[in-house]
């Protein structure tokens, strides 16, 4: 990506902090952010070890939480290759996330809010039970219904979520050194010299 | 002498005191402390040490919000930039218009050293034409100098920080001489790739030139040749760049380096020069104004303190303005000094951004492979249609590079986002897939181009706003010509060209110039507002920077430049720093200030 990207961020218009609440069964998905929370500064200590709930308190509740591991764990699955998205910290990345003080993820969150409250109601409804609690099949039949461009009109609002849902496990989870190798990412190592790509690289992309 | 308190610097005196850290700064200090002026250095914002508290080897994971960038670190969490951005708390700008094509956005970062511990490190020259661009096509102005009259200090400053390239003969991007330039890095996948692609439609790739140390400096040979006949700053320089590892080729360069493999002002030019014991520098020290003799000189700068709000003056020989182009611009019109000409404030430039991303299927499922070098610009593109250009063939004045670059970096929170556009959306084991298939497959290109002066960009004082020191801000107006809107329109369509070369994708279409050209000042590479020339009536410096008004009173940084060619422009702002700083010396030998 261009560097210069980030500016998105700058210009995201400036949600408010939303007073309506989700809810799953009239239980809260997450508690309240003040809206005069501080972010990390402009002068953070970049040598110190970060934790999510760190710099400002983490929100979802247990259910949402558990509700959000279901989903992202839906999303990265456990494979061959790397463990499940919950498994390296995803969760408590999407609450960091939702939960964060900046305009980009005030904006995030009411998505995502709206999004597990649907999520859980669409569980009872279809299938009288939690979504945490569904079987494979069970789950899939409804993400099937919005993982993609194709959703129905009726899904329109729930795909929308879930695009959102999938970009944060997936940023969450190719961020970890787990996540990195999985991807195929194998630099951040110091090297004596650089050697350039090898061979069946520049084979590959017609170039030897 | 050393890092000292706004209290120790009353008691002392100086032959010139600089404002400003950055890369104008830091030359502009280097140059004189070595040469034997005693110099006092003023930083607005807090100290700063790459050795300590640079974040090396990090990863996403480790960084709030795994590192994306936000208001308070709008270029990601690592990033170096302390206090800084296009926001800075306390510290407001204001724009004449309310329509967002006609605002300018102001970069600022405040801490030692400025934006050269975050900045690209991208050190092109200038080239003839970019000295003459009046000349040449009758638009904006020519400088009151030539290509020959900088190209020794370009030769100096090279030489000095480290930047690597090659000598590739192309119009109006000049080569260095033998032994100046480090070797280039290796050639990425993506690099020649691009090469092999752009061909097709006429666009060249050369190798990139930036200020990172691919070999170490040579400590034997360099000294000599930037400091003849000075044996004590030889043996300070040749003991400092002893110091200076080369590049690991692995941590973003945008982070800043402890190891002290790329230039920043804080790795490079401060330790020599504070190790001559002819520098001292103040940090907080936010300086509101300079301050006149009664003989109409300078006499030196007023500044508060950041930490007790108190109020200092200074006194020196020399005042040099380094704060950046307008920060400098802002000092000089809230002394109200050196301003005859009405120029100051006027005729400021950005650079000329437009890009297009693209996905590119040959580019799938590679072997893995370490791709990080030396993290950007191991090729680019100079502009190749000069002579086109020049027959009116294409519509607008002034030419741009291409920045371009593929995507196998160290994963962030964008790395496999958004890919519905490809998959249609996915999940599970067949998302886990294509997040593998697709990565490394994305390309971006950006243009980098010159803006031509206008008398609609221009920095003036806000008539009511004032900062959290009291000091009047800055109101900007903005606006772009044909020429910018054209360009950037331009850029879109090669890039479009060259994506459909390489068989690529790209997720939207070209757009028209308005739509496509970032906002000014996104590109942070503002310059002018106190232009140099020949005609004091015109023009606030002559070609040293010494103002016509005030001849003890300097601007080395990007204010004074005529033009804004697409070279991006800290190696001309250091270039022109050291020749300033060459004059000065020159000057107080003759006792002429």
């Amino acid at each position: 990506m261009d560097r210069r990207t980030t500016i998105k961020w700058m210009f995201a218009a400036a949600a408010t902090v939303p007073s309506l609440r989700f809810a799953f069964a009239g239980e809260a998905v997450a508690r309240d952010v003040a809206a005069n929370q501080a972010g990390y500064g402009t002068d953070p200590d970049l040598q110190k070890e970060w934790k999510a709930g760190g710099p400002w308190p983490l929100t979802l509740t247990e259910n949402a939480r558990a509700t959000t591991k279901a989903l992202c764990d839906l999303i990265i699955p456990a494979d061959d290759v790397s463990p499940s998205a919950s498994s390296v910290g995803v969760v408590d990345f999407i609450d960091e996330w939702i939960s964060a003080p900046y305009p980009q993820q005030r904006g995030d969150r009411p998505i995502v809010l709206t999004g597990l409250s649907w999520i859980e109601a669409e569980s009872q409804k279809r299938f009288g039970k939690a979504f945490p609690g569904l079987s494979d099949s069970q789950r899939a039949q409804i993400a099937d219904d919005i993982c993609s461009t194709g959703s129905k009109a009726e899904f329109a609002d729930a795909a929308k979520f879930f695009a959102k849902f999938r970009d944060l496990t997936a940023g969450g989870f190719y961020t970890t050194p787990v996540g990195m190798k999985d991807i195929g990412y194998r630099g951040n190592v110091p090297l004596e010299k650089f050697d350039g790509p090898p061979l069946e690289a520049l084979k590959k992309a017609g170039l030897a | 002498m050393s890092f000292i308190s706004s209290g120790e610097a009353d008691k002392n005196s100086y032959d010139v005191v600089v404002v400003g850290s950055g890369a104008a700064g830091g030359q502009t200090a280097y140059t004189l402390a070595m040469e034997g002026a005693r110099v006092l250095m003023l930083e607005a914002g807090r100290h700063y040490e790459p050795a300590t508290e640079t974040p090396m080897m990090q990863v996403n994971a480790d960084a709030p919000l795994r590192g994306a960038g936000t208001p308070e670190k709008p270029f990601g969490f690592w990033d170096a930039t302390i206090d800084g951005g296009w926001d800075v708390p306390g510290e407001p700008y204001t724009s004449a218009s309310d329509d967002p094509e006609r605002q300018f956005r102001w970069w600022r970062a405040r801490m030692l050293g400025g934006r050269t511990n975050h900045w690209g490190r991208i050190s092109l020259r200038n080239g003839h034409y970019d000295f003459k661009p009046h000349t040449r096509d009758g638009l904006g102005f020519d400088w009151p100098m030539n290509y020959e009259d900088l190209a020794p200090y370009y030769d100096k400053v090279e030489m000095l920080i480290g930047v690597y390239g090659e000598n590739d003969n192309m119009e109006n991007t000049p080569n260095s001489p033998a032994g100046v330039l480090l070797p280039p890095p290796k050639p990425l996948v993506s690099d020649l790739f691009f090469k092999k692609h752009a061909a097709k439609v006429g666009v060249p790739t050369i190798a990139g030139h930036r200020a990172v140390l691919t070999t170490r400096l040579d400590h034997k040979r360099l000294p000599a040749l930037l400091h003849p006949g000075n044996r004590k700053a030889q043996a300070i320089l040749a003991a400092d760049m002893q110091k200076r590892s080369a590049c690991f080729f692995a941590t973003p360069c945008g982070r800043g380096c402890s190891i002290r493999a790329n230039y920043q002002s804080t790795t490079v030019h401060l330790p020599p020069a504070l190790d001559t014991g002819n520098l001292d520098i103040v940090t907080d020290a936010m300086v509101r104004a300079v301050t006149k003799r009664a003989d109409g000189k300078a006499e030196g700068v007023v500044y508060i303190d950041r930490k007790t709000g108190a109020e200092h003056r200074i006194k020196a020989r020399i005042v040099v303005l380094a704060a950046s182009a307008l920060e400098s611009v802002r000092i000089m019109l809230n002394s109200d000094v050196a301003n005859s000409s009405g120029k100051v404030g006027k005729y400021i430039m950005d650079t000329v951004g437009a890009g297009l991303n693209g996905q590119v299927p040959m580019l799938e499922n590679m072997p893995l492979h370490n791709e990080d070098g030396v993290d950007g610009l191991h090729m680019y593109t100079p502009w190749w249609l000069y002579k086109e250009q020049l027959a009116g063939k294409l519509g607008f004045a002034r030419g741009y590079h291409i920045e371009f670059g593929g995507g196998r970096d160290m994963p962030s929170m964008g790395t496999a986002a958004g890919l519905e556009w490809l998959n249609g959306g996915t999940y599970g084991r067949k998302f886990k897939e294509d997040a593998r298939r697709y990565y490394g497959s994305f390309f971006y290109m950006s243009g980098r181009g010159e803006m031509i002066p206008n008398d609609d960009c221009y920095a003036e004082l806000d008539p009511t706003l004032k900062d959290k020191f009291g000091i009047p801000v800055l109101r900007f107006h903005w606006k772009w010509s044909q020429h910018e809107l054209g360009q950037a329109a331009h850029m879109e369509k090669t890039f479009a060209e060259i994506l459909d070369a390489m068989g690529g994708r790209y997720s939207r279409k070209p757009q028209a110039g308005n739509k496509a050209i970032k906002q000014g000042g996104v590109i942070i590479h503002e310059v002018g507002g106190a232009m140099m020339g020949t005609d004091p009536k015109k023009s606030v410096t002559n070609s040293f920077g010494q103002c016509w008004d005030m001849k003890n009173l300097f601007i080395t940084d990007g204010a004074t430049l005529c033009s804004n060619a697409d070279k991006n422009p800290t190696l001309t702002i250091m270039a022109l720093a050291w020749r300033s700083a060459d004059h000065m010396l020159s000057l107080m030998k003759k006792k002429e200030l």
